[in-house]
């Protein structure tokens, strides 16, 4: 491998492991540990836009009409992003984090009529329940299969996004929110099949580095009903299950402190005071007794 | 050095050797700068003569070969390895074996070594290590790992009295990972300093025992109120509880 190449790869990993909301300043000390602008450059081609879409960064539409949230589930290529709530396109500059242009989307870039009533309908719920669960949180609904179908007979699949993301420099504290629905149409069962990941990450850096890093996956159905129904119901398993992982990273979080923690180094020693430095003359003298009778033994 | 530094407080505390490992070959020049400023999580070792482990750090590394602070002698064996004065020694076998009983009583169990040596001007330092890996007996933790690094730099007596300057650092890892609640894991790694000038007249040890002790549950203290506080509080930030959404005025 090249010196260069093997410095793009490094630059890269260290890009990528970025903590969320932080990226830009992980990219301000690469660059100037590399000291070599080609393979920066060439490194933040690579990691911003993978970072992007992992972390699902949203931005804010040119004609702020809202955010649209980077995602494979929208990408038509590398720098443009399908917004379906509001049916456009936007260019994206990964390493800005701005979108720069706007246009309409074309009819084939879009579901069919049928398909949108199932998909805007959702989009409806799933934003009535985000505005209200997360002060900062955004969402997305997009068909990533069966987008031209005119009818019923025939599946199609969905993919719902929620990403909420805390910036606090300021307070040494970055993190985010993130939860990835599929959901699967299966006419033949009149059922919808949905499948979910949470991930949450945290990032607390005065005097030190501390990090939060969960994940779940979990798993449901629902009878396929009308648009509507199927809407309301969906967003109410999702409600359901999301509150339910809040309470149990709330939980986790307790034991932390009571259990846990006093598993790996109790506040008090054993005896409920503190060690007795004074008397460790006798302490150690009283081991090396008991260690001369054990040899005598 | 200062990008490298922030970098370390940046990325993933699982993944800090993976990190210092990337540093060293993007500035070879600051090697010896890297290796002593950033922590990684502490390696141990069995000292085959007396069957007991002991810890691994850069204090009782001489060329590819490491000390044991139980039998004084290098593993692979060292011919001409560099060993501490004998009133060094003595003073590190007496807080090998103070500092396990300390270890016992706040830990129940893991592995701790303590390494002295001389340092200039009649002055010396001495490196504290422990390390704690926990099931989690209580039942609530599948992974944990305490590693703490406690280096005092004492120096020379003067008027009965001898300056310590302490820096300690506490790398803690807690992993929990099951089908209910998914995978959580919480890490990270804090530092801090603390300086004191004391009368030796009870002798060096217990100077050092009690200020590491001091720092040590300011440490803990620090980690579980503040750290963990944070970023419990992040997540409420995210997507608050119930409760609070309750209390929450409609416009603010």
């Amino acid at each position: 491998m090249s010196d260069g190449e093997e410095k793009r790869e490094i630059a890269v990993w260290f890009l990528s492991n970025a903590p969320a909301g932080e990226i830009h300043y992980v990219a301000k000390d690469v660059r100037a540990l590399l000291g070599d602008e080609a393979v920066y450059e060439a490194a933040a081609a690579e990691a911003f836009p993978e970072h992007n879409k992992a972390h699902l960064v949203a931005l804010e539409l040119p004609d702020r009409s809202g955010d649209i949230i980077i995602t494979t589930y929208g990408e038509l290529d590398k720098n443009n992003y399908l917004d379906p709530r509001t049916a456009q396109v936007a260019t994206v500059d990964h390493i800005k984090q701005k979108c720069t242009k706007l246009r309409p989307a074309a009819d084939e870039e879009l579901p069919s009529a049928y398909i949108e009533d199932f998909r805007s309908a959702l989009d409806v719920e799933l934003s009535k329940y985000v505005g209200e669960a997360y002060p900062k949180g955004v969402c997305a609904v997009y068909c990533t299969s069966g987008k031209d179908i005119e009818g019923p007979g025939a599946d199609f699949r969905f993919a719902a996004v929620i990403s909420a993301a805390k910036r606090s420099p300021q307070n040494f504290c970055n993190g985010n929110w993130r939860s990835i629905w599929t959901l699967e149409f299966i006419d033949g069962l009149q059922l919808v099949e949905i499948k979910g990941k949470i991930q949450v990450g945290a990032h607390y850096f005065e005097e030190g580095n501390v990090q939060l890093d969960t994940n779940i996956d979990c798993k449901d159905s629902t009878i396929l009903q009308s648009p509507e129904e199927c809407a309301v119901s969906i967003t109410n398993i999702i409600r359901h299950h999301e509150s339910e992982y809040l309470s149990s990273l709330e939980e986790s979080y307790m034991n932390l402190s009571d259990a846990t923690f006093k598993d790996l180094r109790r506040k008090l020693p054993v005896t409920r005071t503190l060690f007795p430095w004074h008397n460790t003359l006798a302490l150690s003298l009283t081991r090396d007794l008991t260690k001369e009778l054990a040899i005598g033994k | 050095m200062e990008a490298a530094m922030d970098l370390m407080r940046r990325m993933p505390p699982g993944r800090a050797e993976t990190a210092l490992n990337a540093l060293l070959s993007l500035i070879p020049d600051h090697s010896l700068d890297l290796l002593s400023q950033v922590d990684l999580p502490l390696q141990v070792c069995m000292d085959k003569e007396s069957v007991k482990e002991y810890i691994l750090c850069e204090y009782n590394r001489d060329a590819d070969s490491y000390r044991s602070p139980w039998s004084n002698k290098y593993d692979p064996p060292l011919e001409d390895g560099t060993v501490p004065s004998e009133e060094m020694r003595n003073l590190e076998v007496e807080a090998n074996d103070v500092f396990s009983v300390y270890r016992d009583q706040y830990y129940e169990g893991g592995i701790s070594s303590v390494y002295i040596w001389e340092d200039e001007d009649e002055s010396f330092i001495a490196c504290f290590l422990i390390k704690k890996d926990g099931e989690g007996k209580r039942g609530h933790m599948q992974i944990g790992s305490w590693d703490a690094i406690h280096v005092i730099q004492v120096g020379p007596e003067e008027e009965g009295a001898a300056h310590y300057c302490l820096n300690s650092t506490v790398m803690l890892s807690l992993t929990t990972d099951n089908k209910q609640s998914g995978t959580f894991n919480l890490s990270g790694s804090i530092r801090r300093q603390m300086s004191m000038t004391l009368a030796v007249a009870d002798g060096h040890l217990v100077n050092m025992g009690k200020m590491i002790e001091e720092m040590e549950g300011k440490l803990r203290n620090s980690l579980d109120q503040v750290y963990f506080g944070k970023t419990r509080e992040m997540v409420c930030t995210l997507r608050p509880p119930p409760e609070v959404l309750n209390r929450r005025l409609p416009d603010s």
